[in-house]
């Protein structure tokens, strides 16, 4: 029916999805090393995605209230 | 306007266990970086535009429409008196539209703005639309806001909830390839940690015979410790954050009051707004404000799937016959410790921890899911029995194996993150990089959302599937009455002017007058009682004659 066929989830929204880089399995369990080699792959890559400037960016973040 | 009957007999829910109507309310942060002062009502308008102009893309003929204000009533009090509105908050009276004059679109954008398309036909700014899937997503204050579709379990909640953040992130996406404008961030979280905090809210269905002080009297220890479940954590103590540390939850810090009218200010642990939005006789809706917003689905199932199961208890007047002395210190002290170790006071002399007092709820609420057969794992309700496993092992996993819980317990994982930065740089919890983690976590967007980024690396568990959830942004639930607001809306968009959680109304040539269609039962209108219905007509005229009971033409057709 008409209304269905409009409902199918447009391109955009699966680029989106397309966009992310697929997920790498994850870290065995149980190893020491292999999990601290984990935490530090991950803040590594968490590195290069924080926003630059951290003081200015955080500062910059004010809301007005909400309930 | 013409009050058509109901459309078709609805059924019931099975007792005792985690089913119930429920649904999510998200305000998200707002903020654009290239325009720190922007005007954030404005930018928020910009929010629902853009996604009115996704959906116009997806559907031809529009999949959204107009919110309906007639049966909003903010100031009546579950504790059975109506607010004068002379005496209410400016922000309490969520039953008038907001408008947008021309001098603050002008203060945002400069005046040219005005003539631009951020506006509709009728040549007003669009804030407010209901979605095909059900949901609502509206500027609140100055907040874009989703408020999930209604749906009768904890895992559809986690599920119509995340579709919320693929809605706010089609926006985000939207706003960015826009050349003329600065593009905008959205984040799910609480607080600005600069003494402003907006909500996260729950709802719950409940029966209208339960007394509300036996409400008030199970909720309030539940409400004080489940934060250990499912807050989200957040870098600094006090509503300023003046003092370094890190807390439980976003936003325990920003509640000051015991039961109260409240969401703005004064916040109350236990909020008494009485809008059923559903037969008024009937059933109340409870409105819980004093939640974090979830990015993590299993801390979000928890939170919907136990609060459930504790009003079920209440229900059944088996609610654990505790109080705690002075619940607001209480609920700040358990949050400010994340060893858990904290005890804090009842009235009958005990002190317990927050663990201590989950399980007590929860060895309550297994009881009665027992007695009532709903907990079975074969024969059960399909919900009450994962809710009761999860809720068992995280606090079993919170108690002796932390590095398990960080999988799912949002505060957790954060601060396991944090941890990390500590470790590796020696930072200082007033150092703005464990700011910025704790904000950037939020971030909608999978790219730069720091718990995506653990999503992806499967450090965060699903509850769901992500086809499930992209599935959600545009299909309704199948099982209450958003089922047919969804469908009206996303079939017969042109032709409905207006909608609201327990109304559609319909403009069909033909027809001398809209025809309001009431849906006050939250369970009618569902896809076993209405999905034949849709599957019949392509035109809102004989569908609306078959809905009304005419069996030819519209009137005066």
């Amino acid at each position: 029916m008409a209304g269905q066929e409009q409902q199918q989830p447009q391109s955009r929204d699966s680029q989106v999805e397309e966009d992310v880089p697929e997920a790498p399995p994850a870290p065995p369990e149980g190893q020491a090393s292999a999990a601290t080699q984990g935490v530090d792959d991950l803040l590594d890559e968490i590195d290069g995605v924080l926003e630059s400037n951290a003081e200015e960016f955080v500062r910059a973040f004010v809301q007005k209230g909400g309930q | 306007m013409t009050a058509a009957p109901e459309p078709v007999v609805g059924g019931s829910l099975p007792v005792g266990g985690a089913m119930r109507v429920m649904g999510a309310e998200t305000e998200y942060g707002i903020h654009a970086p290239a325009a720190p002062s922007a005007n954030a009502t404005m930018m928020s308008a910009r929010v629902v535009q853009a996604y009115a102009q996704v959906t116009r893309q997806r559907a031809a003929g529009g999949a959204e429409t107009r919110w309906d204000y007639t049966d909003e009533e903010p100031l009546h009090d579950a504790r059975g008196w109506t607010l004068d509105r002379a005496s209410a908050h400016p922000s309490q009276l969520t039953d008038q539209p907001p408008v947008l004059d021309a001098e603050a679109v002008a203060l945002a954008y400069g005046r040219e703005e005005l003539e631009l398309d951020g506006q509709d036909e009728s040549g007003t700014l669009l804030m407010n639309m209901v979605l095909g899937n059900g949901a609502r997503l509206y500027v609140d204050h100055a907040h874009p806001e989703y408020s999930s579709p209604e749906v009768t379990n904890p895992r559809d909640a986690v599920t119509w909830d995340a579709a919320g953040d693929l809605v706010a992130l089609a926006t985000v996406r939207r706003l960015a390839m826009d050349p003329e404008l600065p593009a905008v961030n959205l984040y799910k979280n609480n607080t600005d940690n600069k003494s402003v905090s907006y909500g996260s809210h729950e709802n719950y269905l409940m029966p209208r015979s339960v007394p509300f002080s036996d409400i008030v009297r199970g909720l309030t220890p539940f409400f004080v410790t489940r934060q250990i479940l499912c807050g989200a954590g957040r870098v600094g103590l006090g509503q300023d954050s003046s003092t370094p540390g890190y807390q439980i939850s976003q936003r325990a810090d920003f509640f000051e009051a015991e039961v109260g009218l409240e969401t703005t200010i004064r916040r109350p642990i236990i909020n008494t707004r009485d809008e059923p939005h559903a037969t008024a006789d009937k059933y109340r809706r409870l409105h819980v404000i004093i939640g974090d917003a979830n990015l993590s689905q299993a801390s979000n199932f928890l939170k919907f799937g136990s609060t459930a199961m504790v009003l079920s208890l209440i229900e059944a007047g088996l609610a654990p016959k505790l109080e705690v002395h002075e619940p607001v210190a209480a609920l700040q002290a358990i949050s400010h410790d994340t060893s858990l170790t904290t005890k804090i006071r009842l009235l009958d002399g005990r002190r317990v921890t927050a663990l201590d007092l989950q399980w007590i709820y929860h060895e309550a609420a297994a009881k009665l899911a027992q007695d009532t057969g709903v907990a079975d794992a074969v024969d059960g309700d399909g919900h009450t029995h994962e809710v009761l496993e999860r809720w068992a092992t995280t606090l079993s996993q919170l108690d002796s194996d932390r590095p398990a819980a960080a999988s799912s317990v949002e505060w957790l994982a954060k601060l396991s993150l944090l941890e990390g930065y500590r470790d590796r740089d020696g930072l200082a919890w007033d150092d703005a990089r464990l700011g910025l983690v704790d904000l950037q976590w939020a971030d909608i967007r999978p790219e730069k959302g720091l718990y995506y980024r653990l999503l992806a690396r499967n450090r965060m568990q699903r509850i769901v599937e992500d086809s499930a959830i992209a599935a959600a942004v545009t299909e309704p639930p199948s099982d209450t009455r958003a089922y047919f607001r969804g469908r009206c809306v996303s079939s017969f968009g042109k032709d409905v002017v207006g909608a609201s959680w327990d109304s559609v109304i319909f403009d069909v040539p033909g027809y001398g007058r809209l025809q309001r269609v009431p849906t006050r039962e939250p369970l009618r209108g569902t896809k076993a009682l209405t999905g034949g219905l849709f599957a019949r007509h392509r035109e809102a005229g004989p569908f609306l004659a078959e809905l009304l009971g005419h069996n030819t033409s519209p009137p005066g057709a």
